[in-house]
């Protein structure tokens, strides 16, 4: 059985650790194609064909493809996937976007955020923000699927898979791209970091951020976000992690002025360790934290961004 | 210009969902349901256009069991004109997927002909984040998925979108399926005035065989589980103790 797996390719670059963990969670269910396509893509192709098994690559380049127009990229995949039985994609906003279009054109249904591979045809998959697993056996042909990279490690690299070209089908023109306003970081990227500091409405204010984001430095983390912090201005919204946000499951997570919403727990709760920081004892992160600290976080972030 | 706005009946957010001992699914007796927090999102947009003199009606449709119709009168209140509640389910903890929400919402749309469909951009119980995608491809139309920003410019619509790495701005063909984010709008609340208006506005009530849709699952739930516990952890006195801790679990 073979398996049609979209990179996820930005600006002609492939984002190696949410493709590498794709194809971990994917290497179950068959050989591995995977198909990078994008305004360029043959370098993302020449990257992904270095993953552990990935058996081939299909570059797609067009100027309809470029930024995934959701439109464009599903009526690619869809031209593609009569020879595929699981159509897979890390759970980003662009595979979010695409996945489910592609299904609907294929008559079957889509699983979203899948967390575990079962079998062929039987996944499991956290809903009601993560406070239940459900699992579930698709009765559809084709499986089109995209996986929670959180709970897969990535794969490898040393593979040497050959590369074609995909034909492109004519742009329906429906959509087209217009501007990015990207937010630009030399910190690790949230979903992939191995530690993230996150910030809630307790920060109080954007300067007061400015605490996060050095203790973040210190450890060479990542900076998260609560909805309250966003919403308030404090941070950036592709800082916000949670059930409508980023899904990240680091070595190590410190949330500080984090109440500990069940939207944002659905986002973090598979972290390893836990800590928190609060000057609420009764705040419901100390359910979930390993190390809490009750205390105000002004006293205590710099302080501990100092010792350590 | 109509705008179709679909609303979902959930479980209120803020309620702790408990998994059913016997692995069935998630206890929905005598639980807190409103509306899908993302809908109501939508459904403000929806009003903010009619008010802004871009839509002529706001239609509110819900596809579901028999007491969806409270979520449609909710919508009523907020300033939707009229509902259309699809009965779809007997039972409460029958969810309809997606694909099958989707292909009734075509055929009202066939029907109603709006220039312009809101919906939410994920339901928070099955967190699908799917209907509005398999809706645009089913008609054939451009998507606006996960909005923050929406305006509308004669034939095509500019909208801002929330992605991983910021936000995009893409101009798409009306008519068009926008999801919205939580970021579009603060939606506002219904008066008691507008609640009571909304009991006398018209609400068709349908069935899917009426749209000859099949509502089968295609996903069959094996079983609904906890997920793992975490162990209990600890309170710490100082930043010095978190500080050892942490490099005792070698954290740090």
């Amino acid at each position: 059985m073979a398996v049609l797996l979209l990179a996820e390719v930005t600006d002609g670059e492939l984002a190696m650790d949410a493709t590498a963990k794709t194809v971990t969670a994917a290497k179950s269910l068959g050989e591995i194609t995977v198909l990078c396509a994008g305004g360029s893509a043959a370098a993302a192709g020449e990257a992904a064909a270095t993953i552990d098994g990935v058996a081939k690559v299909l570059v797609a380049e067009d100027a309809s493809l470029g930024h995934r127009m959701a439109e464009s990229t599903a009526a690619l995949i869809v031209s593609l996937a009569g020879d595929y039985e699981h159509i897979v994609a890390p759970a980003t906003t662009d595979a979010k976007n695409v996945l489910p279009r592609v299904a609907a054109l294929l008559d079957v249904m889509v699983l979203t955020d899948v967390s575990g591979v079962v079998d062929a045809d039987t996944f499991e998959r956290p809903i009601y923000a993560g406070n239940a697993i459900q699992t579930v056996k698709s009765i559809d042909p084709k499986k089109v699927i995209s996986f929670r990279t959180s709970t897969f490690d990535a794969a490898g690299t040393g593979g040497s898979a050959s590369i074609d070209t995909a034909s492109v089908p004519a742009d329906p023109g429906l959509s087209e791209w217009v501007e990015d306003k990207v937010a630009t970081s030399d910190r690790p990227e949230l979903t992939s970091a191995g530690v993230v500091v996150s910030g809630g409405r307790g920060v109080g204010s954007e300067e007061n951020f400015a605490l996060i984001e050095k203790l973040a430095d210190k450890l060479g983390a990542a900076v998260g976000a609560s909805r309250a912090a966003v919403d308030s201005g404090y941070a950036p919204n592709d800082w916000q992690v949670g059930q409508t946000g980023k899904v990240v499951a680091p070595d190590l997570y410190v949330a500080v002025g984090i109440s500990g919403a069940i939207q944002h727990l659905a986002g973090m709760k598979d972290s390893k360790i836990i800590v928190a920081i609060n000057k609420d004892e009764e705040a419901p992160i100390f359910q979930v934290a390993d190390f809490g600290l009750v205390a105000d976080l002004f006293d205590a972030v710099p302080e501990l961004t100092e010792k350590l | 210009m109509k705008v179709l706005v679909p609303v979902k009946r959930v479980i209120d957010y803020n309620v702790k969902v408990r998994v059913k001992a016997d692995g069935s699914g998630v206890d929905l007796a005598n639980v807190k349901m409103s509306m899908n927090p993302f809908d109501e999102i939508a459904v403000e947009q929806a009003i903010r256009l009619k008010e802004a003199g871009q839509a002529d009606e706001v239609i509110a449709v819900s596809i579901g069991v028999k007491q969806s119709q409270e979520t449609l009168r909710t919508a009523l209140a907020m300033g939707a004109d009229r509902a259309i509640l699809v009965v779809a389910a007997d039972d409460v903890h029958t969810d309809i997927e997606p694909l099958a929400v989707a292909k009734i919402l075509k055929a009202v749309i066939d029907e109603e002909k709006p220039g312009i469909v809101l919906a939410g951009k994920q339901a928070i119980d099955n967190d699908m984040n799917a209907t509005g995608q398999m809706l645009s491809a089913l008609l054939g139309w451009s998507q606006g998925t996960f909005a923050s920003g929406l305006e509308i410019e004669g034939d095509h619509a500019l909208v801002t979108r929330e992605v991983d790495g910021g936000m995009q701005t893409i101009k798409v063909k009306m008519p068009t399926i926008i999801t919205v984010d939580l970021r579009l709008n603060e939606p506002r609340y219904a008066s008691l005035p507008n609640i009571m208006k909304a009991k006398k506005k018209p609400m068709d009530e349908k069935t899917a065989a009426d749209y000859g849709v099949d509502v089968t699952p295609r996903l069959q739930i094996t079983g609904t589980a906890e997920p793992e516990a975490r162990a209990a952890g600890i309170i710490v006195g100082s930043v010095d103790e978190l500080v050892a801790k942490l490099k005792e679990a070698g954290a740090v």
